[in-house]
């Protein structure tokens, strides 16, 4: 009986055993010393900057710090999670991360709360722009024009089917087949959506009136919803008809179809770098950095977007402050530019970047 | 059998001391509180959720919340004070979902796992009997999250579509259950893949059930000449109906509350669709969706949702508990 | 059946089974039994199809890169893995493995030696099969609305905030089983130890817990296998993070499922890539728990058989 007893704790003891190796050994190479990517420590104290906000520009912000971290500064770590832009305005203001990324800029009330919680203004920049593309799961739709009037139609549900009057009238000799279009949006809540909605909103009164902007709206019914970019893609893909709008840089990654968009000036654009870099020349930026880009005419791409990062005036250590300083300044060199140009994004123009050099130095001045 | 010596290591062991009179109440009192801490949590974890959730309770009524068939979200950082939050909460879209994901789960998984459960127990090879249970059973143990990719990116464009489209194209897409177009996500899409997910949950319960059917009355059916067919119907079944109704119901527990498959693969819109191919939403999927980038003021909806989706989950529970116990209580590993 | 001697049919010509009836009634069984056996062959398909999709596309992702280096960017396709991420899943685990086991098991213990038959056994037993059955989504929004948020603890996201919530899921799994695996201990062995002279909470952490020792592992791991996987309470509660992170407390924490959700989500192929290798390393991870602690309780009843 008793040998019984113990045969069982031998197997409990050797289960226990094998419940915590697991649970330990899982972690394979945790602290692995031979693993160059892991910082190292050796030259002065390993220094954590936290960022929340937008997945608009997550791409970017990923390849941004991948190559400061590894080949500029070993020992600063940065973390930037793509929660979403309301997201990155909630952490900001509850002041849990160092930095937040939004392609909304705080408003004068946000401003406010954010000096009255931290005791010092915020200082929020603009950091780099970007373009929503309409894009489609079949080849022949290549170049097809549209304008936001036909695309906010065709999110309503009016517009359904590809040889639509409407677009037949935007097109004229191209042979429209009788596809019914599958129009794609993202499910959760994204910067991207935000984009699109606030161009539309701007754009056709109907979309002002039914569903607004934001980076979650209120979807006609027969829309298809994917979760993140790739359920978008997904949906774009698979469907047949597929019609959706996803970030400038995944659509040039996955190769997909894309539509011209008529801008302000009447001009049908295909989504291109140039195009939006083209779209922000004559781009007033106030003081304050309080500025949406609508309206966008001559040769510009009309769907774009910008993305300010948000900081304080006190509250870092001085270590904190000088590594926060010096990425977002190399961000806007040239190493920057080139990440920006290679993921689709359109870097600030000269005249803004000195501006934002300049105000970089905000930053923990009020400590 | 123990030796002399080994019996008086042990009684030297067990002898009481008198510091040991106070061990014993201090061991039970230190039991007891780990069993009051559970009851604590539960009522933590309603109370808190409910306390949080009060104020869009309040600004949309109980059953305006339930029944409204409009959300929309809205930036704003009003947590407390239902007049000044800028949102509607009306939650009926994703209710509507959850439950007809988990009905397409059920009439799917059920008929497929009562037979397969009867399969098993009695039909299949007794050298095979033991293993294909095993196999089934352990299958449950795949994450939401691999169901969700495999969904995504290879069931539902591979299989799944042409058979909808197939679908469609019968006399089925005549009737609003299967109008089209059809779609790669879908309550349908999310409703099936939910199907395959909570199979072997399913599988080891009813699969139980028949074990504890009395084995005396199957052998009299059969010493009478019935042949299997006739014994699993007239004996059998008959004998298990209240153990496969609540092992049916533990399955939609299960199909409610699974989330990150069902996100992935249901649509994700805030409104609601009589056909099967539309893409909506389902509460615990739009939580999930949409909690990331929510302003505080629309986190209090989502709080809301769970409440809600709590409510539900715990009565049906109940009510399969109750079931499920009568036919005796499950082994926690199967009813896992 | 109520037959009259007139119904009484011919006497068969041979022994051999042959008329309409007899032939129909074997007809319907050969056709039920191939109904079932289709039934379970339809049943395994999409289990199959799981295991050998998972396997097929995750292989080439599957290597040690996956396990030594953090994920960089999405578009990387060398030294880029999911290091953090399972060393995130590790830390949480070792977190909640022990708070779910020890308030588990001290419940169950709670239930099978003391509580028998008192309305609070009844309420704490009902309690835990409720917890059973509530979502994974739902515990995350309280741990979050409890433990994260500045009204509530305020510890913000990460580790210690993900661990709490993935005891949560675990413990009503610990508790019903192993309630179940101590029931099964004989009770003539609780009266051998009283015998003996020694106390019940001697008797219970002598006697019956090593007794059951290996029932309990298997409860337990159960538990284990299906907080590993779960990912939903994760997103509210740990969030996530860009590379390894050891603090408990006030730092975002990657988790492997949070890895595989995100990377699932974008569209660059190096990333989906190491989302098919993740997914496989977490069924590898879970099957395993599940199997060894199905083999485990399979010795356990063995042992018990031979008490």
């Amino acid at each position: 009986m008793f040998t019984n007893f113990k045969s069982g704790r031998y197997v409990a003891v050797a289960a226990a055993a094998a419940l915590l190796l697991a649970a330990c050994g899982t972690g394979g190479g945790e602290n692995d010393p031979g693993n160059p990517n892991a910082p190292q420590p050796a030259t002065g104290e390993t220094i954590t900057l936290d960022g929340a906000g937008a997945t608009f520009p997550t791409p970017l912000w990923q390849a941004l710090i991948d190559d400061y971290t590894r080949n500029v500064n070993p020992n600063v770590r940065i973390n930037y999670q793509s929660i979403g832009s309301g997201g990155g305005i909630t952490q900001f203001k509850e002041q849990t991360v160092q930095f937040g990324s939004s392609e909304r800029f705080l408003s004068d009330e946000d401003l406010a709360d954010v000096e009255a919680a931290r005791g010092c203004p915020a200082v929020q920049l603009p950091a780099v722009y970007g373009s929503v593309v309409i894009a489609f799961s079949d080849d022949q739709f290549d170049g097809l024009v549209l304008t936001a009037d036909v695309i906010a139609r065709v999110f309503d549900r009016d517009i359904v089917n590809f040889n639509d009057p409407a677009i037949a009238a935007l097109n004229p000799g191209v042979d429209l087949p009788d596809v019914e279009i599958a129009p794609v949006h993202r499910s959760d809540g994204s910067g991207t959506t935000n984009v699109f909605t606030l161009y539309l909103e701007d754009e056709v009164p109907m979309w002002a009136d039914k569903y607004g902007s934001g980076t979650e709206v209120n979807w006609a019914a027969g829309t298809i919803g994917g979760q993140g970019n790739e359920g978008v893609a997904a949906g774009i893909i698979q469907n047949p008809g597929g019609f959706g709008y996803v970030n400038q840089s995944y659509a040039i990654e996955l190769g997909l179809p894309q539509a011209q968009v008529v801008n302000a000036d009447g001009n049908a654009i295909y989504p291109t770098l140039e195009a939006t870099s083209a779209g922000l020349d004559g781009l007033e930026i106030p003081e304050s950095y309080q500025f949406s880009i609508l309206g966008i005419g001559g040769e510009g791409y009309p769907i774009t977007g910008a993305v300010w990062n948000f900081f304080y005036e006190c509250g870092y250590t001085d270590a904190e402050a000088a590594e926060l300083k010096a990425f977002w300044a190399w961000a806007l060199g040239a190493e920057g530019d080139a990440h920006a140009t290679e993921l689709g994004y359109a870097p600030l123009g000269q005249a803004v970047k000195d501006r934002v050099l300049a105000d970089l130095e905000r930053i923990n001045a009020s400590n | 059998m123990s030796t002399a010596t080994e019996a008086t290591t042990l009684r030297s062991q067990l002898r009481g001391t008198k510091k040991g009179r106070y061990a014993d109440p201090l061991f039970k009192s230190l039991m007891t509180t780990a069993g009051v801490f559970v009851l604590f949590l539960l009522g933590v974890m309603i109370v808190r959720t409910t306390v949080d959730a009060w104020p869009v309770f309040q600004k949309e009524g109980f059953f305006g919340f339930l029944f409204g068939m409009q959300w929309t979200a809205q930036a704003s950082n009003e947590t407390t004070n239902p007049d000044l939050m800028l949102g509607t909460y009306g939650a009926w879209p994703f209710i509507y979902g959850t439950f007809v994901t988990a009905f397409i789960a059920l009439v799917i998984a059920l008929p497929l796992a009562i037979a397969t459960a009867l399969y098993i127990t009695q039909a299949a090879p007794r050298r095979i009997r033991n293993s294909l249970s095993y196999w089934v059973e352990t299958l449950a143990a795949v994450p939401s999250i691999v169901y969700g990719l495999w969904g995504l990116l290879f069931f539902v464009p591979v299989v799944l579509m042409p058979l909808f489209a197939w679908l469609e194209s019968t006399f089925l897409g005549d009737t609003f259950l299967f109008e089209g177009p059809v779609r790669n996500v879908s309550y349908l899409a999310a409703g099936t893949v939910l199907a395959i997910m909570i199979l072997p949950i399913m599988t080891a319960i009813i699969r139980e059930v028949f074990s504890a059917a009395p084995q005396d009355e199957l052998n009299a059916a059969y010493g009478m000449g019935a042949t299997r067919w006739e014994v699993i119907r007239q004996v059998l079944l008959p004998r298990s109906t209240s153990g496969i109704v609540g092992g049916t119901m533990l399955g939609m527990g299960r199909a409610i509350g699974e989330t990150i498959a069902v996100a992935m693969l249901v649509g994700g819109s805030q409104r609601m669709g009589y056909s099967l191919f539309f893409g909506g939403d389902s509460m615990a999927a739009h939580i999930v969706s949409t909690f990331a980038d929510a302003y505080p003021e629309t986190i209090i909806g989502l709080m809301a949702i769970g409440v809600a989706l709590f409510l539900f989950t715990f009565f049906i529970n109940i009510l399969a508990r109750a079931l499920v116990w009568r036919v005796g209580r499950l082994g926690g590993d199967s009813a896992v | 059946m109520t037959t009259t001697l007139t119904d009484i049919p011919a006497a068969p010509k041979s022994l051999k089974i042959s008329d309409k009836r007899a032939q129909r009634r074997k007809f319907q069984n050969s056709l039920a039994s191939i109904a079932l056996s289709s039934a379970m062959v339809v049943a395994c398909i999409p289990l199959i199809l799981i295991l050998f999709v998972v396997i097929q596309r995750g292989i080439a992702a599957f290597n040690l890169d996956l396990f030594i280096y953090e994920q960089r960017t999405f578009r990387a396709t060398e030294e880029a893995g999911f290091a953090h991420g399972f060393v995130g899943t590790a830390l949480i685990m070792a977190l909640a493995i022990p708070m779910a086991v020890l308030v588990g098991i001290s419940t169950a213990v709670y239930l099978v030696e003391y509580g028998r038959g008192t309305k609070l056994a009844t309420a704490v037993r009902f309690v835990t099969d409720v917890m059973t059955g509530v979502p994974s989504i739902f515990v995350g929004l309280v741990v979050y609305a409890v433990v994260v948020r500045g009204t509530g603890l305020g510890l913000g996201f990460g580790t210690l905030a993900g661990a709490i919530a993935i005891a949560l899921v675990m413990l009503p799994i610990v508790v019903r089983s192993c309630e179940e695996m101590l029931k099964l201990v004989p009770d003539s062995i609780r009266n051998a130890s009283a015998g003996l002279g020694s106390r019940k909470w001697q008797t219970t952490t002598r006697v019956v817990l090593p007794a059951s020792a290996p029932g309990l592992a298997t409860g337990s791991m159960l538990a284990v296998a299906r907080g590993a996987g779960e990912t939903a309470p994760l997103l509210l509660t740990a969030l996530g993070s860009l590379f390894t992170v050891t603090e408990l407390v006030g730092r975002a924490q990657a988790s492997l499922p949070q890895l595989i959700y995100q990377h699932a989500r974008q569209p660059f192929p190096p990333g989906l890539e190491r989302a098919w290798g993740g997914a496989l390393a977490l069924v590898i991870i879970t099957l395993l728990f599940t199997i060894l602690a199905r083999t485990l309780g399979t010795k356990y009843n063995k042992i018990r058989a031979g008490m």
